[in-house]
């Protein structure tokens, strides 16, 4: 519990930032560190299944970009008051965020399952390739979905509706998408250290000795894969609501491949990783693109370096020895 | 006689043209070890994994305390009472030796879909995870991440996940590969510690191990067994001598 303080000292700032940057360009700085949560929880998502689980799944943009369309084709169809669908009985669109959310996260979870059950009978380089056609079958699907804008995507009327909650006010959405990023942390702290958590990580470190235990092990890494396309789904839906647009860009490979970046620059199977995975990612982009577009060309001997020598990402660097020590136990 | 724990008949594995088990068969009674003994390529390690479910047999019958699993998927029979140990060392490197032995005994559990609850504090298991540990000795290493103990010692913790299962039979696969006398003979000791309390399927090269250890022995030569019984009278048996053992005394 010692090392929470750099957290807590996170956190305060995320509090903080709204007030300390009113006098600058607010919605500026605030969408960029909205951007960032979201995409850390994107990260935190695939960070399940590829640092605790051992899988390298090139195809989450897959789950990332259908929660974004669940909430854009729900909100567009209540927007112009056309139901979904008139048959068995009428469904009609809906900008409720408690109904919308939920629902994206299930349809990412759904696709999970489908693609988790297939993919998951595979491994290695196998898993990587099928993980990668899947996700692109997605993008195809959509591109080709005239009736939802197809390539060109689909604007928003507005974001969704939350209770007493404003989100079409910045604040108030940074705040939210803060609150869900540390509820999922909180919950997903819990989770890798219970049972299932370290079963996954057990599977990661040794698959084989792990079935001869007596673990049925596909069970455990599909449900894990479950767990982290619904997530992805509601990062989805988030960023869905913070550019009140989506388009098939969502789900395409490159994102999938940013998704790996992030994990990896914030270190794979540290809980905190993807957070500063994201931070370092978004900045750099922010920062570099604005001097060339081809800022992968920075980000890339970046990268290398890290792997190279700090497998445990700039989480470790930043959190130093205290962390790494940790590490060396729990992964 | 009474009913062997373990009853293994005609047992054919095969990959592609080469038969790697040819009509093994073998029985253990309860309590007892039972050697296989036999030059490289003999097919002891392949009959462990067709015995433990992780290989599929193509003919023969394998029977656990008179049930048949001879199609039992691995975790069927780990459950019935089968547990193994790799003759490549196989743990899982990053956990600490107590954490090894704790998944292990989570195992047996109906599942471990647990999604709250830090496994650290479920002291029923911490409980069995360490007792298994004191039974090899790693005691005072409980807390050292696997990859971390010397190769003696992680056959030792390889012994303890085996044995926080309680199983009826263990399937050793060479536990004194590649040691120095010194670990050998720590092995030696444990084992003959274990003796009586669960039976033991020991394949091993090293004859002084296995002369000290088994109850009975097979010899196996070539996927087929070419003679089974007491060590005394293996030592004794010309064809074996010839086959086998006789590398050993020229």
């Amino acid at each position: 519990m010692r090392d929470l303080w750099p957290l807590a000292l996170v956190l305060l700032a995320a509090l903080a930032l709204p007030f300390v940057v009113a006098g600058m360009d607010l919605a500026y700085v605030v969408g960029i560190a909205t951007r960032i949560m979201i995409y850390a929880l994107a990260g935190i998502s695939l960070n399940l299944i590829l640092g605790y689980g051992g899988m390298v799944s090139f195809g989450h943009a897959a789950f990332f970009g259908t929660g974004a369309y669940v909430v854009g084709i729900l909100s567009t169809h209540a927007t112009y008051g056309e139901p979904l669908t008139t048959w068995p009985f009428e469904v009609g669109g809906t900008e409720q965020a408690l109904i919308a959310w939920p629902l994206a996260m299930l349809a990412a979870g759904l696709l999970a399952l489908v693609i988790g059950a297939l993919s998951l009978r595979t491994a290695g380089l196998y898993f990587i390739m099928i993980t990668l056609a899947f996700a692109q079958m997605i993008f195809f699907f959509f591109v080709s979905l005239q009736a939802y804008g197809g390539e060109d995507g689909l604007s928003l009327f507005a974001r969704s509706q939350a209770g007493p909650l404003d989100l079409g006010d910045d604040r108030q959405f940074y705040y939210l998408v803060l609150a869900l990023l540390a509820l999922v942390l909180f919950l997903k702290s819990r989770l890798i250290e219970a049972r299932f958590g370290r079963v996954l990580q057990g599977i990661r470190d040794n698959e084989r000795r792990m079935r001869a235990l007596g673990y049925p092990t596909y069970r455990y890494k599909l449900v894990a894969f479950v767990i982290s396309g619904a997530l992805a789904g509601l990062a989805g839906a988030l960023i869905a609501n913070q550019t009140e647009f989506v388009s098939p860009a969502f789900l395409d490979w490159p994102r999938s491949g940013d998704f790996i970046v992030i994990v990896v620059l914030g270190g794979m199977g540290r809980l905190y990783g993807p957070l500063a995975g994201a931070a370092l990612f978004l900045l750099l982009e922010e920062v570099l693109a604005a001097w060339t577009e081809h800022w992968m060309i920075i980000l890339g001997p970046i990268l290398v370096l890290l792997v190279l020598y700090a497998r445990g990402g700039v989480w470790d660097l930043i959190a130093g020895r205290l962390s790494r020590r940790k590490a060396g136990a729990d992964g | 006689m009474a009913e062997p724990l373990l009853q293994v008949e005609g047992l054919v594995k095969a990959y592609g043209a080469v038969r790697a088990c040819d009509g093994v068969a073998l029985q253990i009674a309860a309590g007892q070890i039972h050697a296989v003994i036999g030059p490289n390529g003999a097919g002891k390690t392949t009959l462990i994994g067709v015995i433990a479910g992780e290989l599929p047999a193509e003919a023969g019958i394998i029977r656990l305390a008179g049930r048949a699993i001879t199609r039992s998927p691995v975790q069927a029979r780990a459950k019935q009472g089968l547990a193994r140990t790799y003759q490549i060392t196989s743990v899982l490197p990053r956990f600490s030796a107590l954490d090894n032995v704790v998944l292990a005994a989570l195992a047996q559990q109906r599942h471990a879909f647990g999604f709250w609850r830090p496994l650290r504090r479920e002291a029923a298991l911490a409980e069995r995870a360490a007792a298994a540990l004191a039974r090899v000795g790693l005691e005072a290493e409980r807390d050292r991440p696997a990859a971390t103990l010397a190769h003696g010692q992680q056959r030792q913790l390889e012994i303890a996940m085996a044995l926080v299962a309680e199983p009826k039979l263990l399937l050793l696969d060479e536990p004194t590969a590649g040691m120095g006398p010194e670990d050998s003979a720590r092995i030696v000791a444990l084992l003959k510690a274990l003796k009586g309390g669960l039976a033991i399927l020991l394949v091993e090269h090293d004859m002084d191990a296995v002369f000290a250890l088994a109850d009975r022995i097979t010899v196996m030569v070539n996927g087929r067994p070419i003679a089974s019984g007491p060590p005394a009278a293996i030592r004794a048996d010309a064809e074996v001598r010839r086959a086998y053992l006789g590398e050993d005394a020229a």
